[in-house]
């Protein structure tokens, strides 16, 4: 069982903060990997907020690949934050030519385009970079969008962590996700680390995705170039919260009327049960089976944590306002934030989604049987 | 043979026979009840003569004192060997006797009477099941394990104090993005049923009797209204009762309309004076016991009562054309048809078709999918049971239902059409009494519910078929438990409260089974329809037809 770490916080944080509140939890992850999830950016990327990034692990050769790649697409490097790799990395993790973040220029040709057009072509150029790299293993890609930085190595977090020195100036970020990886029933691989990314969504889940191979299979015949992958089981959860909010046009609170929708008789009370019950009957593939902490961020920095039906996984909320985590274990809490009221500490039940909203003022619980908030 | 007999080409002794009658001369009180209640006469009360040599007493020995015959007649039972009179191994006789002196036993090798049972040219026809022994091992469903057990990094969960939905979709499911928007805009959604994933499959009110209805119709009432459970019925072609038709317990019934369309100039009737849609329409395209053949109620069963509902002269016999009568394309047909259906109840009740098991069913699937009012798909495998069939068709027609649900599933995967339009799969389900087993290896390799019929025969009202060649007179109305038979002298040994006692009996005891086979995979909040990475089987060619893992 992998543990999970989130914050988010009105001052600029460094990673090695997430990495440390895993570090406390060392017992629920076995050190198989590490992945880290950062934006809302501050440092010299704050200044380059619309400016996508990219985010990948390279060989030197995939770097050669990549320039000339983005050079034809016309894409400019806008500004790059160089991690140098020590020669000799820690056991446990491979020997790597290049941690890849860059920020680019939008190329002229995209100018004037819409909002859902751009972010359609970000993430097929993401998707296009990852298959070049599958071909040959030059290039792994997280990530590529505004504001946004994402890190993955095998190995223990603070070693990797120590190894290539996250503590540094320029990386920072106002909202952080930090997965510590229990390597469970699949093949270790860099893609089946979590947080996993897409278009602006980030989530990561600890426990098993029991009901992956339907979830899996509904997914990536919806026509949708994005839901590809699912080295992890776990990927589903990032893609059916995309799937909720883009595709169905729904708010955040409907993400866990998809994953575990109500029993039928609290349904018939429900003030949207109409609505409910067909969003349980069409969405029916995309019902998770636990036992899961899902915990993610929205394209606007909004923080969240959700339990499967069950509530079979660890997490609590807590913090101040202006700065709130999200941890799998009560330590990691503590350790995040130890100046915090913890009567005010809430752990998510299996009703319950735990959302902070971009101006970090207060942590806010919307339970299942409460009325959804739709447009009206 | 009697020594004044003749010998035809079809004369058969006991030794030629399938069944063999044993009988105990020295336990027999010679009551006559056995001979009273065999369904076929297969037995008779036998008159019999024997020799026993007397010989004198020693004192009595003297010249010309030798010994002596003396005959005697005794009195017993006799069987027949004429192949219309031959024994069907039903054990009735068994069951009546006071002093278990008489049961029949399975020849110990290959039957003659085989050959011999087309005379006047008729081929055999004949109730029952698929006459194919079991191999060791069980069949392919059988055979099929679960295998995701969860184990540390995901907690197994308590069957038996856990919380379980474990309900199915019939209907169209409309693909989210679509569904949503139509409710927004308040346009027509395709009605959809939340059922229990255990369909009792047609068999329609004609085929069986009376009080088997009734029984199944009680048990099935109490199991929605004490104890919560959506089961639902299937009539199979043949209508329904006018009370049924006119009370609240309709929605618990799925209409069958087969190519005979019997009983549906009542169901028109009864209409304005429904208080309930019912739960769905069936349109029967074939059924696996006898695929590419139309049902058949034979004269034996068609009495006052049936003739009423079908709206036939009583005592004729009922074939349905292999396929409906306006059919000459599937577009045509099935579309027509369902759009029928649909407008008869306002567009309120959701409607689907029903094939046998075969090779075509993908097409017929694809034209379904295209299909917006298409419900559903159930498809009848090979072993599917029947009223009345040849026994060619039930023994070598159609095709298995395992890898033909998969094949349709893996389809409909590929369209992106997997929650659309659910498939049901039956034929053979629990035929070997592994019926939760059966059941949830079909849901997971991508049924959304299975039908089954003969296990609830056997279960609920103790049907002694068996795919040896037993019994099997289910077509001609002489069934020896009165599960089957229109006569009221046999149908009055079933008693309908005892048959909804076990028919609620299996459905709870099934539902337990299933948490016990879905909670160690650690599956509770949904049906793990399609959930194939659970599933394994010790055949590496099965396991490859039905892409899922090979374990030894």
């Amino acid at each position: 069982m992998c543990r999970l770490f989130a914050v988010t916080s009105e001052e600029p944080q460094s990673p090695i903060m997430a990495v440390k509140a895993l570090d406390v939890m060392r017992e629920g992850h076995d050190g198989s990997g590490v992945g880290l999830f950062m934006s809302d950016l501050g440092g010299p990327l704050e200044e380059m907020k619309g400016a996508p990034i990219l985010s990948g692990i390279f060989t030197n050769e995939g770097l050669k690949r990549l320039d000339q790649y983005m050079m034809n697409l016309g894409f400019m490097t806008k500004y790059k934050l160089s991690i140098k790799v020590p020669k000799n990395p820690p056991a446990g993790v491979p020997r790597r030519d290049i941690y890849l973040v860059r920020a680019y220029e939008y190329p002229e040709a995209w100018e004037g385009l819409s909002d859902r057009e751009l972010q359609q072509r970000l993430l097929m150029t993401r998707i296009q970079l990852r298959s070049m790299g599958e071909e040959t293993g030059d290039m792994i890609v997280y990530s590529f969008w505004p504001d946004v930085i994402m890190i993955k190595e095998l190995g223990d977090p603070l070693s990797v962590a120590e190894y290539l020195r996250l503590d540094r100036e320029e990386l920072q970020a106002r909202v952080i996700l930090a997965q510590g990886r229990q390597n469970t029933n699949y093949a270790i691989n860099l893609y089946a680390c979590h947080p996993f990314f897409i278009q602006g969504i980030a989530s990561m889940t600890n426990g098993e995705n029991t009901a992956f191979v339907p979830i899996r299979e509904f997914l990536s015949t919806r026509g949708f170039p994005g839901y590809i992958g699912y080295q992890s089981d776990s990927e589903v959860f990032t893609h059916i919260l995309h799937f909720t909010l883009n595709r169905l046009g729904l708010p955040l609170e409907a993400y866990k009327h998809v994953i575990t929708p109500l029993q039928d008789d609290d349904l018939e009370r429900h003030p949207n049960g109409p609505l409910l019950k067909q969003l349980k009957h069409s969405c029916r593939r995309l019902i998770i089976d636990g036992p899961n902490c899902v915990m993610g961020c929205l394209p606007d920095n909004t923080l969240f944590v959700v339990q499967d039906r069950k509530k079979l996984r660890p997490a609590v909320v807590g913090g101040r306002p202006g700065l709130y985590a999200v941890s799998s274990e009560m330590c990691g809490l503590d350790a995040a934030i130890p100046d915090r009221d913890k009567k005010k500490d809430f752990q998510p039940m299996h009703l319950d989604t735990a959302i902070i909203r971009p101006d970090r003022s207060e942590v806010k619980i919307c339970s299942q049987t409460e009325p959804l908030p739709l447009p009206l | 043979m009697l020594s004044n007999g003749t010998l035809t080409p079809s004369t058969l002794s006991v030794k030629d026979l399938l069944w063999q009658i044993h009988w105990e001369k020295d336990k027999c009180t010679l009551c006559g009840r056995c001979t009273a209640v065999c369904p076929v006469h297969a037995i008779e009360l036998g008159v019999h003569r024997k020799r026993s040599v007397r010989l004198p007493a020693l004192a009595e020995i003297g010249p010309g004192s030798g010994g002596s015959n003396v005959y005697e007649v005794y009195h017993g039972i006799r069987q027949k060997t004429d192949p219309a009179y031959a024994c069907v191994g039903c054990a009735t006789c068994s069951l009546v006797c006071p002093n278990d002196c008489i049961a029949p036993y399975r020849s110990d090798e290959v039957d003659k009477l085989r050959f011999h049972i087309n005379r006047g040219g008729q081929a055999r026809s004949r109730g029952g099941r698929r006459n194919v022994p079991e191999f060791a091992g069980g069949s392919v469903l059988d055979r099929i394990k679960f295998i995701r057990i969860s184990m540390l990094t995901d907690p197994a969960l308590d069957a038996g104090r856990h919380e379980f939905e474990l309900r199915t979709l019939l209907g169209r499911v409309l693909p989210p993005e679509e569904n949503l928007r139509l409710y927004r805009e308040q346009g027509w959604i395709p009605p959809v049923r939340e059922i229990y994933p255990l369909i009792i499959g047609g068999m329609s009110f004609g085929a069986l009797s009376p009080n088997m209805w009734e029984g199944l119709q009680m048990g099935i009432a109490y199991l929605n209204e004490e104890i919560g459970m959506p089961v639902r019925m299937c009539t199979g072609e043949g209508g329904c009762p006018p009370r049924l038709l006119r009370s609240r317990f309709l929605k618990y019934v799925i209409l069958q309309i087969a190519s005979g369309y019997f009983g549906w100039d009542e169901i028109v009737h009864a209409l304005p004076h429904m208080k309930e849609d019912p739960c769905a329409v069936e349109i029967k395209y074939g059924q696996g016991a006898k695929p590419g053949d139309g049902g058949l109620l034979m004269w034996y069963k068609v009495n006052k009562l049936i003739a009423a509902i079908r709206g036939v002269p009583p005592g004729v016999s009922l074939p349905s054309p292999p396929t409906h009568q306006t059919k000459y394309s599937i577009e045509e047909a099935v579309a027509k048809m369902i759009q029928s259906m649909y407008m008869a109840w306002g567009f309120r009740v959701p409607v689907y078709p029903k094939i046998s098991g075969t090779s075509t069913a993908l097409a017929v699937l694809n034209n379904l999918t295209r299909n917006q009012y298409a419900g559903g798909l159930a498809i009848d495998g090979e072993d599917g049971g029947t009223g009345a069939a040849y026994n060619i068709s039930m023994d070598h027609m159609g095709h298995p239902i395992a890898s033909n649900i998969r094949d349709c599933y893996l389809n409909l995967v590929k369209l992106g059409r997997q929650n659309e339009i659910p498939l049901f799969a039956g034929g053979g389900v629990g035929k070997n009494g592994k019926l939760a087993a059966n059941a949830a290896a079909l849901i997971m390799l991508g049924a959304s519910g299975v039908q089954c019929g003969k296990y609830i025969m056997q279960a609920a009202a103790g049907c002694v078929g068996s795919e040896s060649d037993r019994c099997n007179v289910c077509n001609v109305g002489l069934c020896p438990k009165g599960i089957t038979s229109q006569d009221p002298r046999l149908y009055r040994r079933i008693d309908p409260e005892k048959v909804a006692e076990r028919v609620v009996d299996v459905f709870l005891s099934f539902d337990m089974e299933l948490k016990k086979i879905v909670a160690p995979l650690g599956r509770s909040t949904s049906l793990p329809i399609g959930m194939s990475d659970a599933l394994a089987i010790n055949d590496a060619d099965a396991a490859q037809r039905l892409q899922i893992q090979y374990v030894v």
